[in-house]
């Protein structure tokens, strides 16, 4: 990645500078719609201790976007369909009582290794390979397209409102599924609503970090802020804020740089959310925090 | 029909990193330590692609960075479950490190050498010269054999860790020592079937051995024996079929077998209620 | 502090039921004994002399540390004071001849391992390598191994489970295999941390005739720590009651009894039974805690 300057150190000639690009304004514009989804999608998914299904749909989205450029569509068309059908077959898997837990891990490990070889599969036929693996893996802002923003915004506007409508039943099933389920709360179409919202920002936020680093939007930033504040509406507005500016910063080190930008997304979600875990206050207790947490009990 | 060295050598490397890690993927997934060859796999990128940064052999890098990293998980305890959003926040953040490594490099070196970068992610098996085929085999073999000898109580100390110490059985040290033979054996894997891969090399053949039988030693054996069968059909696939890349097709080969015997054996389990 | 005695008069003995008393060693032999948790001391003086075939119970509210004196016995935990012999070495080095039950737990339910082999690992699990088919030198006669291992199964009532993963298994039929494992390689002591906790009833007075039938049988000493000792208490030759100050060793019915455990507690308790039988303990801190804390040094 060449660029014409180098950073001015002043954030607004910066950014007019990159925004004189097109393709800049789409990426910021994207990245801004990711951030928001992921934050507030992250709040749950850290809340019912899910981190890892977001981790796990994004890279069965991966073959869905590498198959999705063999034939000539974009990448994006291709992330949402996988990912949305993973997340439909995973909710509603019939869930065969006693699992268990090493043999849940290891079928999870098998269905996540085969999703990732499948995609190899279709970088390898499509002979466009290298750049087109970095890209969607670890993430590019090169070449996000008008229509591309369109979509991103309109499935993160779907998903928010949503969010908005079911987002307290949804936190009391979270924390409490069985007291929930007494007082009527439908827990078990809650989970699954949930999952596909969750399938839905696993794919919006592959296409800005790539599908190996969605941990970093769509975790961090959350587990951030919940580190930080106990208070529904502040852990929200704090994993927003969060998000945006490690997108926004990650964006602007990646344009100056010829680094990625998922590496530059990550390590300062990372930073924060290491800052965060240090410099907490001790809790009054788990179960307190989470209750308060999710606006029941003031 | 003759073969040709670089198949023979495939199958050389190839048949020993399975029966390393067949052997010692049984123990992981007996073990619920799954997780951790997950990390583990992020680690091998990261390490491989900062060794060639650096300039120097991929493979100080990869086995450095995932027997040091595994021996320290075992440091840090049974935390797994609990804190999944710290352990998994580490890891994408080592992730992204590789990131920053494989830029480095790639910028660095000229665009001829850039299938290295490829070969970390998804494996070179048909690229092996001889050399490296013998000494992969050698490592896996030191790997088996180091397994075969603790296996018995490694067992038990996996099953009854309390029981296993009152008799004399030193846990802990076990403990740590399989994490170093799991971190190697990631390597050798890694070698094989990429960093991205590995995992299901590790998981898939011991999860098909532990659902056809319930006799441990038995058990352990067949894992091995899967492996090493995965990856013959594999590589012979991908022979036969030069479009379909090796790491692909042994991949599919495990998982298709893993999901053949969970379908097989799904009524052996009934649903018990507690 | 040291163990108190009902009176003066009583001897603290532990005698011995059924067999003759022979001219050997005691199983377990622990004189002057502290042992501390951290900075603090949990019992101390604390004698406790155990025969071949005697079956015991340590009793006490939680925390006082009665797992801490199996620990011990194993040679997990140094004493503080004091010293033990156990079969007559010092602790840890006779564990082969050992059988422990560690307090519960539960088998992973997807664990795809029979309950057979769990039980076979109590015999051979701590040798290295693989077991060697029995033509090999080195091998041992696989007939004798897994001879024993059927015997030992039939012994605890298991047969008709013991082919299936002990995942599967219901949470009294895995105890009785994890028994049947601390069985199988002929121990002189067995350990059992509560053993019987998480059994239903019937379960529990099963299991307990299980083991007194074959510390009987096979002259197999018994320490069995329990908070209830109701399901045993027919069967048990001595009681070991630890409280915060002390101790009581003695005949169950003399040991559990408002006297003697009001005396020991420093506080009012009652011993009451029930029309069946039972023994009910009214009174007694149901945990030790801080509030109980003795410093480290003694008081007369």
């Amino acid at each position: 990645m060449t660029v014409t300057d180098g950073p001015s150190w002043n954030p607004i000639t910066d950014l007019q500078q990159m925004w004189s690009f097109p393709f800049m304004v789409n990426a910021f514009r994207a990245g801004t719609i990711v951030a928001v989804l992921a934050a507030v999608i992250g709040h749950f998914m850290v809340l019912r201790r899910q981190s890892f299904a977001g981790h796990t749909l994004s890279l069965i989205g991966f073959p869905g976007a590498a198959g999705a450029v063999l034939i000539g569509v974009a990448a994006g068309y291709g992330y949402f369909a996988f990912c949305l059908a993973g997340a439909a077959v995973i909710a509603l898997l019939p869930r065969t009582g006693r699992g268990g837990y090493s043999e849940e891990s290891a079928v999870t490990a098998t269905v996540q290794a085969f999703a990732l070889a499948c995609g190899f599969l279709f970088v390898a036929l499509y002979k466009g390979f290298l750049s087109n693996i970095n890209a969607l893996l670890f993430g590019s802002f090169l070449g996000i397209t008008t229509a591309q923003v369109t979509v991103l915004g309109i499935v993160a506007a779907v998903a928010l409102s949503i969010l908005v409508v079911i987002g307290r039943p949804l936190a009391f099933a979270s924390i409490d599924p069985e007291v929930a389920l007494a007082r009527n709360v439908p827990v078990r179409a809650l989970s699954v609503a949930f999952l596909l919202l969750l399938g839905a920002a696993a794919a919006e936020v592959s296409q800005i970090t790539g599908t190996l680093l969605v941990f970093a939007l769509l975790v961090m930033p959350a587990a951030t802020a919940q580190a930080l504040t106990t208070a529904p509406t502040r852990a929200l507005a704090l994993a927003i804020l969060t998000g945006l500016i490690v997108t926004w910063l990650g964006l602007g080190l990646a344009y100056y740089t010829p680094f990625p930008v998922g590496f530059f997304v990550t390590s300062l979600a990372f930073a924060g959310y290491l800052g965060s875990r240090l410099i907490r206050r001790p809790r009054r207790g788990k179960a307190t925090a989470d209750l308060i947490a999710s606006g029941i009990v003031p | 029909m003759t073969w040709p060295p670089f198949l023979i050598y495939a199958l050389l490397a190839g048949t020993a990193i399975a029966a390393a890690v067949g052997l010692v993927g049984y123990f992981v997934v007996l073990r619920a330590q799954v997780f951790t060859g997950d990390a583990l796999s992020h680690v091998a990128f990261t390490g491989a692609l900062a060794a060639l940064a650096l300039g120097i052999d991929q493979r100080i890098g990869l086995f450095a960075a995932t027997i040091g990293v595994g021996v320290a998980l075992g440091a840090l305890g049974d935390r797994g479950r609990a804190d999944d959003v710290v352990i998994g926040s580490v890891f994408a953040w080592i992730l992204g490190l590789g990131v920053f490594f494989l830029s480095l490099y790639t910028s660095r070196r000229s665009a001829a050498n850039g299938t290295a970068s490829v070969d970390v992610l998804f494996g070179s098996l048909f690229g092996l010269s001889l050399s490296r085929a013998v000494t992969s085999a050698l490592i896996a073999a030191v790997i088996v054999a180091a397994i075969l000898a603790i296996a018995r109580p490694l067992l038990f100390a996996s099953i009854d860790g309390s029981v296993a110490a009152a008799r004399g059985v030193p846990v802990r040290l076990l403990g740590y020592g399989f994490l170093a033979l799991v971190g190697a054996a990631a390597a050798e894997a890694s070698q094989a079937v990429g960093a991205l891969l590995l995992l299901g090399l590790l998981a898939a053949p011991a999860g098909t051995a532990q659902r056809l039988t319930t006799r441990p030693y038995p058990a352990l054996l067949l894992s091995a024996g899967l492996a090493v069968a995965t990856v013959w059909a594999g590589l012979l696939f991908s022979y036969l079929l030069p479009v379909l890349p090796p790491s692909f097709t042994i991949l599919t080969v495990a998982a298709g077998g893993y999901l053949l015997a969970l379908l097989v054996t799904r009524d052996r389990t009934p649903v018990r209620a507690r | 502090m040291n163990a108190r005695s009902l009176n003066p008069g009583l001897d603290t003995q532990l005698r011995q039921v059924g067999e003759k008393p022979t001219d050997q060693q005691a199983v377990i032999d622990l004189r002057h004994g502290s042992v501390d948790r951290g900075n603090r001391r949990l019992w101390s003086g604390l004698d406790l002399s155990i025969a071949a075939g005697e079956f015991v119970a340590v009793l006490g509210p939680n925390g006082v540390g009665k797992s801490t004196l199996l620990q011990v016995i194993l040679g997990a935990l140094p004493l503080a004071e004091g010293r033990v012999q156990v079969l007559g070495r010092s602790p840890g080095r006779a564990n082969k001849r050992i059988g422990y039950l560690p307090q519960r737990r539960s088998f992973d339910p997807s664990l795809r391992v029979r309950g057979r082999d769990i039980v076979r690992l109590g015999l051979d699990g701590h040798r290295w390598g693989l077991p060697l088919p029995s033509w090999l030198p080195g091998g041992a006669p696989r007939r004798s191994t897994a001879a024993r291992v059927d015997e030992v199964i039939d012994l605890v009532g298991a047969s008709s489970y013991a082919q299936r993963p002990v995942g599967e298994l219901s949470g009294g039929e895995q105890q009785r295999l994890l028994i049947a494992q601390a069985l199988a390689p002929a121990p002189d002591l067995l350990l059992l941390d509560e053993p019987l906790d998480s059994l239903d009833l019937p379960n529990q007075a099963a299991v307990a005739t299980l083991i007194a039938r074959i510390s009987r049988a096979h002259r197999v000493a018994v320490l069995m720590v329990l908070h209830d000792p109701n399901p045993v208490l027919p069967h048990l030759d001595t009681v070991v009651y630890l409280a915060p100050g002390g101790s009581l060793i003695g005949p169950p019915r003399q040991v559990i009894s408002s006297a003697a455990l009001t005396d020991l507690f420093g506080t009012p308790i009652e011993v009451l039974t029930a029309a069946d039988g039972r023994l009910v303990v009214v009174g007694h801190p149901q945990r030790c805690d801080a509030h109980h804390e003795r410093p480290t040094g003694h008081r007369p």
